[in-house]
């Protein structure tokens, strides 16, 4: 098929930007996205042209490196899939698709459609974790967990990071993927002792990343490629309410 | 085969202590020398990759309180390539008091490996396992659990016995987020100085010691030199010198063939593991292969055409015009025969011209009578997420049309060479995880990977470091020529790489490159094939030198560079895999040789001349490498032959 691409070119973070159209010919409907991106920047190097940079890595859908805004939708048109599992089956001989990176205040652009998310790294360091020293671990049947917990705690945990929530949100808030880290730590009885120092410092590092604050506009859970769903930003919120109260 | 390489001095050392196997390693960590507390602050220890090996190691390290530098070439630690691990953690725990003990992980091991690991690093690896799991679920892994509450086990590989965790086809990811967020919390604390979209090119070595690494920094092209007391490789496999593998894109060989070139011995880098059930190839756009698990063979039926050229509908096919070939050439395990086994079984019968699918390269995996004796239903619990995969990559309903599979790269075996300290041939440069040769011998089991990185990580480098650190810190480095030296190195290659400006991409090498690799040293090697892929390999490089073109400049994001300083070094390693799997004249594990198989077909070890580890010296590029063997004594288990009939 014969498409043709409009893609944001930023040579760096400090520069300005802009749309460009490429066209993509032949290409196979068996590709994927990120192949059909391959296949457009080796003709660009063959034609003395700076090819598209953009972040991917295991293209398997699980690392979350991969980043793009395709039509206006993180990840494209697909429900719950990377861009990198999103094939060109799903569009039509002679679309013209938009491709932009990731665009929120915490995410700047490092070129093209390379954006930084540091800031979700941030967020993770002032308490999504179970202090939990090598060593020190007692035998792992000691504390059983009940089934529906474990299961609970394991779907938040499918996170992949990779950022669609913010994308897609309005305010560019990362409450999703906040949320969902408090979730999967505040289930598991291994994550109570810190429960509410780790709702308030990980709310307070999001806030001072430059991320938005949360609407409930609910777009986050719409483009999120595992379906991490918004009522766990119902959870958070109540366990934000629980510390303060406990503090 | 002298043109190819000299001999030299067998391996005299492995710092493995003898005496009873049970007691060898506590024994060791008691012989150790510690560091005190007060003194680790001064010692700086960089790791390279942030896997579950370096990932685990670089959070053990800190909160011992080493002074930890650690880089990667993602946006994030999280996103190591060990996350995509799908099927489970082995761990000698016995909860399901079926028979298991160290012991038989250990046993299970070394006959896996088809007798070509190290028996004291094996047993410690079955011992250390348990550990790791209590260690997870501390940090809040979210293992499968029955409805009891305790953790779910499944059998895995053909084993006999149930001893993989798991967290339902993710546990990769989430063994990994664990040792991320044990990371983030001393990032946060200031003992661990991260270096995410950094790339190491080269390995600083003073007076003999490991002392720093030079790096690129992938956003703004500045080339630092960084030095540490220590220096930890957990830099993963190898396996994308095929092109096409299912390792992520980024997986590099890099970090360690900087080191190999500065000393550090290379093991068998002719074993790699080619996993059955990947989906085949689309067509040319193809940049990476996808693994599914292989407990789809549990209640899938492999098959092919009986005839030659049978384009038919697989719907269109009776019955009695199909070859369920692993059913009736290993009527005892059938589908379920090992990885190593059901790929070669793949490939011969596609080369035979019955293979299915674009250009003939897969076989059918047909749930249909799955489907028939348990229902759809069942069938989409068991296997839904990866039923849905596969139509997502491939657009056909799996319900409906077989899958089509072919054989992967998958995993490597082969890495830099370590004694039982993890140390390789230059003193104070440790490697973990996939990138050393470590545990697996000739082949890995499944479920195995994970219990390794985590094995290294958390449990044995912390141990084995300290050894050698106690006699630091040393001194000031700095000023020292070879530092300068080793940036220079980087610096002028990289000048050179964007000078060429010829007239092929890197990927075009890189495709033909994997193609040579793949057709003369993957799932079948002979003494022919290799020969002829020497030179392809010797040509095609020389050819990249002359013609490569990678546009822009050093002084930016570059990702071109990045993949034509990767390609360059996979030139050299598949040249030396060629000389490895050349010289390696008897079939084992992953490594079949087509002049060393018994009459019906099946892998033929030679114990008596090839019972080692092949451990490589580099050579200048005009010369040849250096074979030191490591001779491998069986004081356990004795080697015996493994049938599937």
């Amino acid at each position: 098929m014969d498409i043709k691409v409009r893609v944001w070119r930023q040579p760096s973070t400090s520069s300005a930007g802009k749309m460009v159209t490429y066209d993509v010919k032949d290409i196979s409907p068996d590709a994927s996205f990120l192949e059909m991106l391959d296949v457009l920047n080796e003709k660009l190097i063959l034609d003395g042209d700076d090819p598209i940079a953009f972040d991917h890595d295991c293209r398997e859908g699980i690392c979350g490196m991969c980043s793009m805004v395709i039509d206006g939708v993180a990840h494209g048109p697909e429900r719950a899939t990377t861009t990198c599992q999103l094939h060109m089956r799903h569009f039509t001989n002679g679309d013209v698709i938009d491709v932009e990176p990731w665009r929120a205040a915490a995410f700047p652009v490092i070129k093209d459609l390379v954006v930084d998310r540091t800031a979700f790294d941030q967020i993770i360091q002032a308490g999504g974790y179970i202090t939990a020293p090598t060593g020190t671990a007692p035998d792992a049947h000691a504390t059983p967990v009940p089934k529906k917990d474990a299961d609970a705690a394991f779907e938040a945990a499918t996170c992949i990071g990779c950022g669609a929530c913010v994308a897609a949100c309005p305010n560019g808030s990362a409450m999703l993927f906040t949320a969902a880290k408090v979730a999967h730590l505040g289930l598991m009885p291994q994550g109570q002792p810190e429960r509410d120092t780790r709702v308030i410092d990980m709310l307070q590092a999001q806030d001072d990343a430059g991320f938005g604050g949360c609407t409930n506009a609910g777009e986050c859970t719409t483009v999120c490629p595992k379906g991490i769903p918004l009522t766990l930003i119902g959870r958070l919120n109540s366990d934000y309410r629980k510390a303060l109260r406990n503090r | 085969m002298s043109d190819l390489w000299n001999d030299g001095d067998p391996i005299a050392d492995t710092a493995a202590p003898d005496g009873p196997i049970e007691t060898r390693w506590e024994r060791h960590r008691f012989s150790a020398k510690l560091v005190n507390p007060a003194n680790r602050r001064k010692l700086t220890v960089i790791v390279v990759g942030t896997g579950l090996a370096g990932g685990s190691a670089a959070a053990t390290l800190a909160e011992a309180g080493y002074r930890v530098k650690s880089y990667c070439y993602q946006d994030s630690p999280r996103r190591a390539h060990s996350i995509a691990a799908q099927g489970g953690i082995n761990a000698a725990k016995n909860y399901r008091n079926d028979g298991d003990s160290v012991y038989r992980l250990f046993y299970d091991t070394v006959k896996g490996g088809d007798f070509r690991a190290r028996e004291s690093n094996v047993y410690r690896l079955a011992s250390v396992s348990a550990n790791i799991i209590d260690q997870c679920v501390a940090q809040g892994v979210p293992f499968a659990r029955e409805y009891g509450g305790l953790l779910d086990n499944r059998s895995f590989g053909g084993t006999q016995v149930s001893r993989t965790f798991y967290a339902r086809g993710q546990t990769g990811q989430q063994l990994l987020l664990g040792a991320y967020q044990a990371m983030e919390r001393q990032i946060g604390l200031g003992n661990i100085e991260m270096n995410a979209r950094h790339e190491m090119l080269e390995l600083i070595v003073v007076d003999g010691k490991a002392r720093g690494i030079v790096v690129r920094d992938m956003v703004t092209g500045e080339i630092t030199t960084e030095f540490a007391d220590a220096v930890v490789l957990a830099s993963g496999g190898y396996g994308n010198v095929f092109f096409l593998s299912t390792n992520a894109k980024g997986c590099n060989v890099t970090a360690s063939w900087r080191a190999h070139r500065k000393g550090a011995l290379f093991a068998n880098p002719c074993y790699t593991q080619i996993h059955p059930t990947c989906i085949p190839e689309s067509g040319t756009h193809q940049s990476k292969l996808t693994l599914m698990s292989e407990s789809l063979r549990n209640d899938g039926r492999v098959w092919v055409p009986l005839s030659v050229g049978d384009k038919r509908a697989p719907g269109d096919i009776p019955e009695d015009e199909r070859d369920y070939y692993l059913e009736r050439i290993y009527p005892a395990f059938g589908n379920l025969v090992p990885r190593d086994i059901a790929s070669r079984a793949a490939k011969n019968v596609c080369d035979e011209g019955r293979g299915v699918g674009p250009g003939g390269l897969g076989v059918y995996l047909d749930f249909a009578d799955a489907i028939g004796r348990l229902g759809r239903k069942a069938v989409e619990a068991k296997y839904g997420n990866l039923f849905e995969m596969y139509q997502r990559i491939t657009g056909e309903d799996p319900y409906e049309v077989p899958m089509r599979i072919y054989p992967a790269v998958h995993y490597t075996m082969g890495g830099l060479w370590v004694d039982y300290n993890l140390q390789s041939t230059i003193p104070g440069l440790f490697v973990i995880g996939e990138a050393n040769f470590s545990d697996h011998g000739a082949n890995r089991l499944g479920a195995s990977a994970l219990m390794q990185g985590l094995a290294d990580g958390y449990f044995v480098l912390p141990n084995t470091i300290n050894n050698y650190l106690a006699a630091g810190p040393f001194p000031d480095i700095s000023e020292n020529p070879a530092v300068a030296e080793a940036r220079a190195t980087v610096e002028e290659r990289i000048t050179k790489l964007l000078s060429i400006d010829g007239d092929r991409t890197v990927d075009s090498f890189h495709r033909e490159l994997g193609h040579i690799m793949w057709e003369y040293c993957g799932m079948e090697r002979t003494e022919e094939g290799l020969s002829k892929a020497i030179g392809l390999i010797r040509g095609l490089r020389d050819e990249f030198w002359q013609r490569v073109k990678v546009p822009g400049t050093g002084e930016q994001l570059n990702q071109n560079l990045e993949k034509a300083g990767r390609v360059a070094d996979f030139f050299e390693l598949a040249e030396l895999m060629c000389i490895d799997a050349l010289h390696r004249r008897e079939s084992c594990g992953g490594h079949f040789r087509a002049e060393s198989q018994t009459p019906d077909g099946e892998a033929l070890r030679h114990d008596d001349e090839f019972s080692y580890v092949a451990a490589w010296q580099y050579a200048d590029e005009s010369g040849k490498p250096t074979l030191h063997k490591e001779q491998l004594e069986f004081e356990y288990v004795h080697p015996s032959t493994r049938s599937y009939k």
